[in-house]
């Protein structure tokens, strides 16, 4: 079997997901990063984005994460974010009347949530 | 009815009604304590990890950052109080408000001017009153905060500190909140928030491999600095609102719990005298009867004759 990283993915008021997993994928403020078992110590801020992780089952989990970061040693990831849900919890619906109600409204900052969170149901 | 006994019978019915009240609000509190609790368990793994990059970086980085850097001679400080909208907890929030005075007074003793920034009506009514100037206010919140909650907190505080001193920033920032010993114990505390000692840090995270990997830093290990010292004020910020939360329902709790006690004990002594009254009526009623007959007996007995 191959080798295997524990990943713990947190949110500020909860533990979001943990579990092993051979790969992760995450978009860091200077591109998209892939981490598998063995990479060197890693610590990095993360964009906005979604996170992709493949679990040592082959299965894909994919959450939305808006902003934090990222760090790696000893086979242990862990993914810190303020806000942070996975893509079965995000009601896409929901996301794409908040995207459009954030378009008219011109606010930024829920357009760029909304989108994210559109962004990591697509990936599933 | 006598009127004595109406009077202890209303007082004793009065005094019912407010031992509901308060058992109510003693449960409540009680179930909201709970709550409060689990918050702090849950918010605990991002603070974990928090403190665990901010050491990995500050071993890692030869740190220069506004937020780390102790001012050399500090003139201006900045300390955030905790109190909650809401009274009926007891001492929580006198103990919380003289904790904040005191080290007011520190810190002007020690030569610093200082700026107070208030969460919680309690806390801001007690300011306002003595027209003291605060810095910022919040309210709202404080029974169960919020992780953004902390952020509008945090957002004015990061500015102020750095901000440089000769244009009105701060230097140093101290926040007095009640930390959640037990349910019996709360006690309140004041810590620097700001500069961040990061020998602290490194011991609040229970450094036991010294050895620690060297990190490759994306982008740059001042980047990621920056990007994680605010990060790491909020949970810390959080944490401390999410105890004095816990604290203050617990507070209100106890103090509910002995309003409870004390209006049984009430009820009980009231309900004595109510007793004593009645069978001091029904006594003078007996003797009133029994004076009566005799009387009449004796009348009919003289006439008799």
């Amino acid at each position: 079997m191959a080798a295997e990283l524990h990943v713990e993915l947190v949110a500020a008021d909860r533990s979001v997901w943990s579990g092993e997993a051979t790969l992760v994928i995450a978009r860091t403020t200077s591109g998209d990063i892939g981490v598998m078992p063995g990479h060197q110590p890693l610590l990095g801020v993360l964009e906005s984005g979604p996170v992709t992780i493949r679990t040592s089952e082959g299965a894909t989990v994919v959450a939305a994460v808006h902003g934090g970061f990222i760090s790696f040693a000893d086979d242990k990831l862990s993914l810190l974010a303020e806000i942070c849900e996975l893509a079965d919890e995000i009601d896409a619906q929901r996301a794409e009347r908040a995207l459009e109600r954030a378009k008219s409204d011109s606010d930024a900052a829920a357009e760029r949530r909304a989108d994210v969170r559109l962004r990591a149901v697509a990936v599933r | 009815m006598g009127a004595q006994l109406r009077v202890y019978k209303r007082r004793i019915k009065s005094v019912t009604a407010t031992k509901k009240i308060t058992k109510a609000m003693e449960m409540i509190a009680a179930s909201r304590v709970v709550k409060a609790q689990r918050k702090v368990q849950a918010s605990t793994p991002y603070a974990t990890e928090l403190t665990r990059a901010v050491t990995a970086v500050a071993t890692g980085a030869n740190d220069k950052h506004p937020l780390t850097t102790e001012a050399e001679n500090p003139v201006r400080a900045a300390v955030l109080l905790l109190s909650s909208d809401r009274g009926l907890a007891g001492a929580f929030n006198s103990n919380a408000i003289k904790a904040a005075e005191k080290l007011t007074a520190k810190l002007e003793g020690e030569g610093r001017e200082v700026t107070v920034y208030v969460v919680g009506r309690r806390g801001i009514a007690h300011y306002n009153f003595r027209e003291r100037k605060l810095a910022g206010t919040w309210t709202g919140f404080t029974d169960q905060p919020s992780y953004g909650d902390a952020k509008t907190i945090a957002a004015p505080l990061i500015e102020a500190i750095e901000k440089d001193t000769a244009e009105g920033g701060v230097d140093e920032l101290h926040i007095v909140y009640t930390e959640f010993v037990s349910m019996m114990t709360q006690t309140a505390v004041e810590a620097r928030l700001l500069p961040l000692s990061l020998d602290e840090v490194a011991k609040e995270a229970g450094d036991k491999d010294t050895l620690r990997p060297l990190y490759d830093f994306e982008p740059s290990a001042e980047d990621v600095l920056d990007a994680l010292l605010p990060r790491y004020v909020e949970s810390r910020i959080y944490n401390a609102l999410l105890q004095s939360a816990a604290s203050k329902h617990a507070a209100t709790r106890r103090a509910m719990k002995s309003a409870t006690d004390n209006a049984g004990d009430l009820i009980n002594n009231l309900s004595r005298l109510a007793n004593a009254a009645r069978q001091a009526e029904i006594t003078q009623e007996i003797s009133e009867i029994v004076g009566g007959t005799a009387a009449l007996a004796d009348a009919t007995a003289g006439s008799d004759k």
